[in-house]
Parts: structure tokens; C-alpha cells; sequence
């Protein structure tokens, strides 16, 4: 996730930390540069204008001049500019006392609105709620058969209605069903529009009207380009929503858009949907996702994820192995094996500040971990805490072992060596004021 | 105008216009209020091209080329200057293709069946696209089979159904969580014994970093290539106009998993201008087949660069 720009970022970064001071015209080129990062990375044209106006003001001010290491501190005013940008204060969904609470859930097509009502629909079912879906998508072939698939997968009642009915009169009916039957929050899943096309945002404009939702969230693709300030301030202006909604945050895309609408449209974002399956959704920690541009690492996501599933005894260990440098392949087998648990590798340990970068040219590969299981197991206990005596006959024998290469077990050693020296730099506070996750 | 008569033309256009009209009027602003080619100038070409999605590294080629060409021409009229750069502009985009296979719904001859396969992220399109193709096909005299390979994503294959019922073609697919390499085997199975001309295959919707799906891919083709070994004939990826420089990378990377040959843009009925395909073209060297504008079944047309860009910049 944010993985382009975050390499982007540090590369830069390494630039600015080789020099002592930060004279006028290396900011310039870094603000340059910056500049170029961002908007590669597709975040509005004007937005970036407007980013790279304040960051250099305030870098060219006191505040620079009077640090230590100047480097440090503009790193921490982009850092600061990032978060501003993004909204400093991560916002829930509100609530109606009176239930039921009706959220309804709008975007362009294939932004991903129906996984996310199912996804949300979820979520709140686990917090002790009793939510109801509502399938209001009347256009799109088997949208409707979608939801009820959903709806099913997690157990969460389907509101549906014959065809012929429309969207305004389903929504209208559904809060009254949610009602007789004690369901607290109502999710309407709407159809996917265009924010130009008329009729459409009439339609979605006359069902908030009816139904009075409490809390509108607007989805969008994270990969969306330089278009997604027009449309989600079209959206605002029609439907002044409470939230925005960020999906297929899984892939490489950089993000930009979650940036810019922002800074545009003054809405916080609420959620990131990461993943298809539909317990993959987190809310959005504006700070977090900054550093995370930056190359900082996503750390509190990191520890909440691993609390989740990783036993904290064993976390313990490690955290003390880590520590003294005392990280063996047993550990490394164990590590394997809890994040296999957890879900897909690369986004979990991008989220390990250093790490991120480090990993990016070894190829993680979901298949690849069965396989460096295996040759760990293929060694006695010896070799795996002292992998320096593992010479070449050895490596014949655990490559035999495991049905697998002499290679193989080289690329694991390496990648082995490789996390040693990580752990190493991480203990020797590579990154002060932040700490180490585990 | 070849295959595009007048009534599809003025699709592509009405289609654009948005697209036209927000980059023409900025073009004419422009012009209109730069006299002279200065600096000014061509910050405010460079920002209606990255306004457009077309990159940061692209927009910075298409002015240097624009510049150099108007040094060495000696060009400094601004009417002559908006030549020169609609001409780098197709300059690009036909880069990829030639002029002969103008009609992308041409079929070589010989060749039956004719098997495309469908693939792109989530939520581009995918089986939207094949929904008007097999109507295009089947309009032009065709038979047409659609395999519903995407057996992942909750009722696609009701979805996919449902357009092959409004184009009126036949559909095979198993139930949902089958192996999508045995649907695509029993398509081709089918499609060969029942004398048919051209076969399209849904895929389910991929991030194109996800290893495992995109392996699953490379199976499936995999599958066909076992039925027919020339299969698939065209791998059409469908990018969505409203995804910034990420399409690059997804071109990119499904490009290498299955060898893409064409690009179906979708989605341009919007605001967003697509600007991203002149790098794809630049770097990636695939040529677009189609845009979709629209939601119905008649929204999707063959891609003319002229006509493209024309739609784009015309005065």
C-alpha cells in the first residue's frame, strides 16, 4: 500500500539526510522533486501546487534554521503538511440515538461500494450491532443477487424488493422493515452513477431526502486519477456526505486521490477497505497513513493486526531476541507461520518502518513462504540457530530434504542475513522518537 | 472514416464531450490569452495534460518533443503550435498499431474459434465490456460463446447471464468457487463442437499484485492453449479512464502474466480524459481497441487515435 510514493519519499529523504544544512536552493529542488512525487503518484494538480507552497514556506522559515539536524525537521514539516492534508483526526461513524441509524453508501461505478457495505455490515455486526442490507442498486444486472450472496456469507439480513420498484421507495421501505424488526443500522447499498450524469445524482439526491440517512459515505478507488476531486466534489455538493471510503488499497496504487479529495472536498476518511475478503476493513488513522508515506512505517496498524492473532508471549521472546540480536531461523520459521495467519505478507510487513523499503526486491510470494517453511524444517535445530555452520554438503542435504534446491536454500540464508541486519539497524534507533513494533 | 460511419463517429464525440470540452476550453484559454509562446505557456500546457492523467514523466516528453519541433520548424504561430502537438499526441497512440486493423472487430480469416479473454482489476468493467462485445459480434453475423470464467465475485455470473441474455448469445459457466481453468476448457470444448466463431471469456477482477491470481491467470490461459494452442487469440485488458498512473502498472504487469494485445478503455462518458494511455502506448507499445461511454449495450466503439485525439483537442 502507498508503496510507490513511500520509496519515492525515502530516496529522497536519503538525499536530504547526506547534506548538513538546507540551503534555499536544495529545497528548491527538493520541493521540486517532491512535486514530481506527488504527482506521479496522482495527486491533484492544484493540490500539489498548494502542498508544495506551504512546505516550502515553512521550511524556508525559523523554524528549520533553528534545528538540529535539517534534514530530521523537514522531513517532520512534509510529515506535518501530509497529515494536515489528509485531516489530523480519524472520525467514526455517528450513531442515532433513536434507532434505526441509516448510512447509505454512494460512488462511481465499480468503486467498490457493494464489497464495502458487506464489509461494513460486518464489522458492525462484530462491535454488537444488528445491521440490515439494502440491496437499492436497481440498475446494475445481478447487483441485487450480489448483496444477497453477502449478505449470506456473513449472515446479515438482505432488504430487497421486486423489480419495478424504485430505488427512493426501496430505501423508504427498508428503514421501515429495520424498524419492525429490531435491526439498528441500515446499510443502502446504491447504485453506482456518474457525478455528471443528471438524472442519476437526482435519484441519489431524492433517497437521502426520504430516508434522511445519518451518515453518508462516499466510496472511492484509491487508484482513481486525477478526476477524483471532481467527483467527489460533485458528490459533496449534491450530497454533502459525512465520510469518504478508500478501496483496493491492496494494490500498488499510490494513493494520491485519498490525499487530494481531502484537501478538496473537507471530508475525513473514515474507512480503508483493503482485500476482498470481508473482514479486511480498517478505519483510517490519518497520522498513520502520512508516515506511511513517508517511509515511516505504519506501526500502531501493525501492533493492533499482530494483537489480533500473534500470541503476546511469544511476541515477548521475540521482542527480547530482537533486542539482543539474537533472531534465529526457529524465530523466523515461527514469523512465517503467524503472518501466514494474518494475512498477505508484503502489506503486513510494509507496514514495519525500514522494512517496507528493505523487502521491496525480494519477491514475496504467498507460495514462496511454504517453501522457506519447508527448508527450515529440513534442518536440524543446530543449524537453524547457528545458520553459519550450514556448509555446502549440508545445503545438499536440507535442499534434498525439502524437495528443494541447493539455491532455494541459499536465497533463504540471504534473506535470512538479510532481516538480521534490518533488526540490527532497527536496535540501533535508525529511526529515533519511533518505537520498534514488536 | 473506413468502418465508422457518421452515427458511430458522433458517439465517440458526444461520448468525449466532456472530455473535449473541459481541455478544449482550456487549450483556448490558452491560446487565447498567451499571445506569445513563453515559459507561461507551456506551464499551463503542462498542467492541462497532468490534469488529463497523463503523467508527470509523459507530459514532460510531449512538451520536449513539442519544443524541440518547434525550434527546428521555426513555428511560433499558435495555431501552428496546436498542429505540431495533436500531431505528437497521435504520433504516440499510433505508435502501436497500424492503420490496417482499424476495425478491431475484425476477425482473421481461417481462424475459428476466435477466443479473447477479458482481464483487468476489479471494478473496471470487465463484464460490462464483454456484454456489448458479444452484441457487437453477434450483430455482425457472428456466433458467439461466452465463457463465465469469473467463478469468485458473488453473483458474476448472474451478472454475466443477464448480458448475454439482452446480446442474445449463449453462456457457459459452473457454480460459483469452480475452477475457473475448467470452465474455460469446457467453453472451448463447446465452443469448437458447436462450429462457433468467436469465444469470450470473462476473468475474475485482479489486483495485479496479487501473485496467486495473477498465476491463476497464466493457468487459464494455459487451459485454453490445451484446447486450442493458439488460444487465446487477443488478450484484452480493460483499464477504467477514472484510474490515474496506476494503469500503467497494471498494463504493465498483465502485460508480462499473459501477454496483453489490446486495451479497452471504459468509463469514458465521464469526466475523466484517459490521458494515461499515451504512456502505456509510449512504453508498453499496446494499441487500444475500444472505448465504452456508456452503460448500454451499444456503448462501446472501436478507438481511433485520430479521432481520439481530434475529440480531445479539436478547435
Amino acid at each position: 500500500m502507498f508503496e510507490e510514493i513511500t520509496q519515492k519519499f525515502e530516496l529522497l529523504f536519503k538525499k536530504i539526510r547526506g547534506q548538513a544544512k538546507i540551503t534555499e536552493s536544495n529545497i528548491a529542488e527538493t520541493m521540486r522533486e517532491v512535486r514530481r512525487v506527488m504527482l506521479e503518484a496522482d495527486v491533484n494538480y492544484k493540490v500539489v501546487k498548494d502542498f508544495t507552497e506551504k512546505v516550502q514556506q515553512k521550511a524556508l522559515g525559523q523554524e528549520v534554521l533553528r534545528s538540529i539536524t535539517p534534514g530530521q525537521m523537514l522531513i517532520k514539516i512534509i510529515y506535518d503538511e501530509l497529515v494536515n492534508l489528509m485531516g489530523s483526526t480519524r472520525a467514526d461513524i455517528k450513531f442515532s440515538p433513536n434507532p434505526p441509524t441509516v448510512i447509505m453508501i454512494v460512488g462511481l461505478q465499480g468503486s467498490g461500494k457493494t464489497t464495502f457495505c458487506a464489509k461494513l455490515a460486518n464489522h458492525l455486526k462484530h462491535k454488537g450491532r444488528h445491521p440490515l442490507l439494502v440491496a437499492a442498486d436497481i440498475y446494475r444486472p445481478a447487483a441485487i443477487e450480489q448483496l444477497k450472496q453477502l449478505g449470506e456469507q456473513i449472515q446479515v439480513p438482505v432488504f430487497s424488493m421486486d423489480s419495478g420498484v424504485d430505488a427512493v421507495q426501496i430505501a423508504v421501505n427498508s428503514v421501515d422493515f429495520a424498524r419492525k424488526n429490531y435491526r439498528d443500522v441500515v446499510i443502502i447499498d446504491t447504485a453506482g452513477r456518474m457525478h455528471i450524469d443528471e438524472e442519476m445524482m437526482r435519484e441519489v439526491e431524492r433517497i437521502k431526502e426520504a430516508v434522511k440517512p445519518h451518515e453518508i459515505l462516499f466510496v472511492v478507488d484509491s487508484m482513481t486519477g486525477q478526476e477524483a476531486v471532481n467527483v467527489a466534489k460533485e458528490f459533496n455538493d449534491r450530497l454533502n456526505f459525512d465520510g469518504v471510503v478508500l478501496t483496493k488499497l491492496d494494490g500498488d496504487a499510490r494513493g494520491g486521490a485519498a490525499l487530494s479529495i481531502k484537501a478538496v472536498v473537507n471530508k475525513p476518511i473514515k474507512f480503508v477497505s483493503i482485500g476482498e475478503k470481508l473482514d479486511a476493513l480498517e478505519p483510517f488513522y490519518p497520522d498513520r497513513m502520512a508516515s506511511r508515506i513517508l517511509g515511516m512505517g505504519d506501526i500502531v496498524t501493525l501492533v493492533e493486526k499482530a494483537q489480533k492473532q500473534v500470541d503476546e508471549e511469544k511476541a515477548k521472546k521475540l521482542e527480547e531476541k530482537l533486542k539482543k540480536n539474537q533472531f534465529t531461523l526457529e524465530d523466523f520459521r515461527d514469523q512465517i507461520r503467524e503472518i501466514r495467519k494474518m494475512g498477505p505478507l508484503r502489506e503486513l510487513l510494509s507496514m514495519i518502518p525500514g522494512i517496507g523499503s528493505a523487502l521491496r526486491n525480494i519477491d514475496i510470494d504467498e507460495k514462496q513462504l511454504v517453501k522457506l517453511e519447508a527448508i527450515i524444517n529440513s534442518m536440524t535445530p543446530e543449524e537453524r540457530r547457528k545458520p553459519q555452520i550450514i556448509n555446502a554438503s549440508r545445503k545438499r542435504r536440507i535442499a534434498m530434504g525439502s524437495g528443494t534446491t541447493v539455491q532455494d536454500v541459499n536465497m533463504l540464508l540471504k534473506q535470512f542475513e538479510e532481516m538480521q541486519k534490518l533488526i540490527k539497524q532497527l536496535n540501533r534507533g535508525r529511526f529515533k522518537g519511533f518505537k520498534l513494533p514488536l | 472514416m473506413g468502418i465508422l460511419d457518421k452515427l458511430s463517429l458522433k458517439k465517440i464525440k458526444d461520448g468525449l464531450t466532456r472530455t473535449r470540452n473541459d481541455l478544449l476550453g482550456k487549450i483556448l484559454n490558452l491560446f487565447g490569452t498567451t499571445r506569445a509562446i513563453d515559459a507561461n505557456f507551456f506551464t499551463n500546457l503542462e498542467e492541462i495534460l497532468i490534469s488529463a492523467d497523463v503523467g508527470v514523466d509523459m507530459t514532460d516528453k510531449i512538451i520536449s518533443n513539442l519544443k524541440e519541433r518547434l525550434k527546428i520548424e521555426r513555428i511560433n504561430e499558435v495555431n501552428d503550435v496546436l498542429t505540431i502537438l495533436k500531431d505528437e499526441l497521435y504520433k504516440i497512440l499510433k505508435s502501436t498499431c497500424d492503420s490496417k486493423d482499424l476495425d478491431p472487430f475484425l476477425i482473421p480469416e481461417g481462424v475459428k474459434p476466435f477466443v479473447i479473454m477479458i482481464v483487468g482489476v476489479n471494478g473496471v468493467g470487465k463484464t460490462t465490456t464483454i456484454g456489448k462485445l458479444a452484441y457487437n459480434y453477434k450483430s455482425r453475423g457472428k456466433k458467439v460463446l461466452i465463457g463465465a470464467a469469473d467463478t469468485f465475485r458473488a453473483a458474476a455470473n448472474e451478472q454475466l447471464e443477464i448480458w448475454a441474455e439482452r446480446a442474445g448469445v449463449d453462456i457457459i459457466q459452473q457454480q460459483k468457487g469452480a475452477d475457473p481453468g475448467a470452465v474455460v476448457f469446457d467453453t472451448l470444448k463447446s465452443a469448437v463442437a458447436r462450429n462457433i466463431d468467436v469465444v469470450l471469456v470473462d476473468t475474475a477482477g485482479r489486483l495485479h499484485t496479487k501473485t496467486n491470481l495473477m498465476e491463476e491467470l497464466k493457468k487459464v490461459k494455459k487451459v485454453m492453449q490445451k484446447v486450442i494452442p493458439e488460444a487465446p487469440h487477443e488478450v484484452w485488458l480493460v483499464l477504467d479512464a477514472t484510474t490515474g498512473q496506476n494503469s500503467i502498472q497494471q498494463a504493465r504487469q498483465f502485460k508480462q502474466a499473459v501477454g496483453v494485445t489490446g486495451l479497452i478503455i471504459t468509463k469514458l462518458d465521464g469526466t475523466a480524459k484517459g490521458g494515461v494511455v499515451f504512456a502505456i502506448a509510449n512504453e508498453l507499445k499496446i494499441p487500444v481497441k475500444f472505448i465504452g461511454v456508456g452503460e448500454d449495450i451499444d456503448d462501446l466503439q472501436p478507438f481511433d487515435p485520430e479521432v481520439f485525439v481530434d475529440a480531445l483537442l479539436k478547435t
